[in-house]
């Protein structure tokens, strides 16, 4: 009757490398924040299988620091988009880019 | 007494410091009062030193006192000391007196030149210097003041600074004496490892009982090299007619009190050296002779009143070095203390003439100085004279006559060098009254008159004066009254004369035909000065021999072209040696470095972030499998 805790953490690797694979490709910061809440999530169901797997309420304990995290990084994100568009009428990461390196 | 001593040279010190810190926000006056003001209490404790001195035995003469230590290694410390003993006393005295009195002088004579407060606080600096060097109790001390006199030396000869040419010439002074400052210091290294303490006393008692050795005419000789470039003797004198560029009040400082005499005092105070090494002595005195010929000759045909007597204190010098030279130890310091007097009195009443004449530096277009301003032209007379020692009634008669006595006995060649001093004598009053003459008589050749001077230039020169006529009289000859307050003063630190007397008669000869030479070379000076109006000739360029003395005996183009020049070939080699080529390299492969990683860092927040999740896989990878 139960998923095997291992499904679980193939299935949080697969989210991670997606959220990863979307931070390194979008430009659009809404994109980035999204990849970025991807990430975060596939590592709180890392957690949570990890919690199964040894049966200890652990996991799921720092799963609900990471919704805070979460919310934390959401608002802050969304000011930072906020900020970009101000500045340069534009959502691009790239846009904001001073050092020519 | 004990703690006393320090109030002297910390006092100027003290004025330069708050002349510093308060002087630009402040009015003309209050630089004026604590310039003169801490040099004046300064010259009052010092006097009062030298009465208390006087008053006591020959034994208690020597006053020590020490505020802890400095320097403490293993085997050797230094301590912050001063000594006040009659010798240094004596500097000291004449060098706050002098200081004193320049000071008050310039106080009116620096009104309205610009930088009034920068001006008193590098005078302060100098004059605070000059006295640790005269009362360190140790060598260590007396280096201190010795490059604190150097560079304040620096800062006022370069005090106009907006004229390139005046900072040239206090980079030469600088230069010039930092070469024989370096001789100076690995004497001192010797001084240490050979004796272990720059104590000057320790120093002398552990020379005079280990007897001489190659070592100590080693020193001898290293102290010698850095006292005659402070002292400008040949073949140091380069930097002193250049430094004239400063303002004429500080001329009058570093001829009269500071800096020159600093080399004759370390000979002085080091003169047990050159007892127990004959040959650097007889060096001192082939150095003094040849320097006073030197600036005598070259004084002769020097059209500006400032560089007339810049070489005329070469030659003066060289008269105290020659009187250090055949050992008359207390007549060196004698004459020392005259010149002082008169050769400040000439360098302020040569301000005075230059202050009345818009700036005017060439005598051959003064003039009649005499009928606009009497006083000055009887007390530029009494400072002339006594340059030249007129018979009986200078101070410079005195102590000439004292250190050519000393000449004529010196086992090596005595009579070689009186002869040489004799003739100095004659070059003295032939220069110096062809300038007295120039200035001060005929008719004025400006136009538009003369300017008008304060009341307060006269009263440090009547000072001087006074100095310069009186001072002579605490030595006289054994035919002249045989006065030696002079030399019992000195008697417990300068041994007296090294060699005996000769007879009295061959004194009486010796006097008799000094003194005609002076006044000869008076009516010499004359006679030239009237053939010169007479002739209605301007003089334009020297030529011929005249130009050669003009030049300085081409002293300036012997060192640039002997040293000078090879010196920056040989630095022009150094540049591009394989050594830089080496340091060059790595500055080369820092810089490739640099220009590589530069990219890295383009601004792109995702390839930062790539960067950093190919950082972790890599790490991760090396846990999985190792």
């Amino acid at each position: 009757m139960s998923v095997p805790p291992v499904y679980g953490m193939v299935l949080a690797a697969i989210l991670f490398v997606i959220g990863l694979g979307g931070l390194l490709i979008r430009r659009n910061m809404v994109f980035v924040v999204i990849s970025v809440e991807v990430m975060l999530n596939a590592g709180g169901l890392g957690f949570i299988s990890a919690g199964a797997r040894w049966a200890q309420a652990d996991g799921q304990a720092v799963f609900l620091f990471l919704l805070a995290v979460a919310a934390a990084e959401a608002a802050i994100g969304l000011a930072l988009i906020l900020w970009l568009h101000h500045r340069h009428r534009t959502v691009d990461s790239d846009s904001a880019r001073q050092m020519r390196g | 007494m004990q703690t006393v001593i320090w109030i002297v040279p910390i006092l100027p010190i003290a004025g330069f410091i708050i002349l510093t810190l308060f002087g630009r926000r402040s009015a003309w006056q209050f630089s004026a009062v604590v310039g003169a003001g801490t040099v004046g209490v300064s010259a009052l404790l010092a006097l009062v030193a030298g009465l208390t001195l006087a008053g006591v035995p020959d034994a208690g003469r020597t006053v020590i006192s020490s505020l802890g230590d400095w320097v403490v290694i293993p085997g050797f410390s230094v301590d912050f000391s001063l000594r006040l003993d009659v010798l240094s006393d004596l500097m000291a005295m004449v060098i706050t007196v002098v200081a004193f009195l320049i000071h008050l002088y310039s106080t009116a004579f620096m009104r309205g030149k610009g930088d009034y407060h920068r001006y008193f606080a590098y005078l302060n600096l100098f004059v605070g210097s000059m006295l640790l060097l005269v009362l360190g109790n140790n060598l260590l001390l007396l280096f201190v003041g010795w490059e604190g006199v150097g560079l304040c030396s620096y800062l006022l000869i370069g005090f106009w600074y907006e004229d390139p040419t005046n900072g040239l010439a206090a980079n030469k002074a600088f230069i010039v004496t930092r070469i024989a400052d370096a001789a100076l210091l690995v004497g001192l290294f010797l001084t240490i490892s050979t004796f272990g303490t720059l104590d000057i006393s320790q120093v002398l008692s552990r020379a005079s009982s280990a007897g001489s050795s190659p070592t100590v005419t080693a020193i001898a000789a290293l102290l010698l090299v850095g006292a005659i470039g402070k002292s400008a003797q040949l073949p140091f004198q380069l930097w002193l007619p250049d430094a004239m560029a400063g303002p004429t009040p500080v001329s009058a400082l570093i001829h009269a009190a500071t800096m020159v005499t600093a080399g004759v005092y370390l000979v002085a105070r080091m003169h047990l050296f050159y007892v127990l090494s004959p040959g650097v002595q007889l060096a001192v005195a082939i150095i003094g002779a040849a320097t006073l010929l030197y600036g005598g000759l070259s004084a002769l045909t020097q059209h500006d009143i400032k560089r007339v007597l810049a070489y005329s204190t070469i030659s003066q010098i060289g008269y105290m070095f020659l009187g250090l030279g055949v050992g008359a130890w207390s007549a060196a310091m004698f004459h020392f203390m005259n010149h002082a007097f008169f050769k400040a009195l000439l360098f302020l009443g040569a301000g005075v003439v230059i202050h009345r004449l818009n700036g005017e530096h060439n005598i051959m277009r003064m003039g009649g100085i005499r009928r606009t301003d009497r006083p000055l032209f009887w007390l530029f007379l009494t400072g002339a004279a006594a340059l030249t020692g007129i018979p009986l009634v200078t101070s410079g008669f005195y102590s000439k006559e004292a250190i050519l006595e000393s000449a004529w006995i010196y086992p090596v060649a005595g009579p070689l060098f009186w002869a040489i001093g004799a003739f100095g004598v004659f070059l003295t009053g032939a220069y110096i009254f062809r300038l007295f003459f120039h200035v001060f008589l005929g008719e004025s050749k400006k136009d538009g008159g003369t300017r008008p001077a304060s009341f307060i230039f006269y009263p440090p020169m009547i000072l001087l004066a006074v100095g310069a006529v009186l001072a002579g009289f605490l030595r006289t000859p054994r035919d002249l009254g045989n006065v030696q307050l002079m030399s019992n003063f000195l008697n417990p630190v300068l041994a007296p004369e090294q060699f005996r007397p000769a007879g009295l008669s061959t004194e009486v000869m010796l006097q008799i035909v000094t003194a005609l030479l002076s006044l000869l070379a008076v009516f010499a000076a004359y006679l030239s000065y009237r053939r010169s109006t007479k002739s209605k000739v301007e003089e334009i360029e020297p030529h011929g021999i005249k130009r050669f003395l003009y030049t300085g005996m081409g002293a300036d183009w012997l060192a640039t072209s002997l040293v000078v020049r090879p010196f920056l070939w040989f630095a022009g080699i150094m540049r591009r040696d394989w050594v830089d080529l080496f340091y060059n390299g790595v500055a080369q492969a820092g810089l490739l470095v640099n220009r590589a990683l530069r990219y890295t860092q383009s601004g792109l927040v995702r390839w930062y972030l790539l960067g950093i999740g190919i950082g972790v896989l890599v790490m991760l990878g090396m846990v999985v499998f190792s």
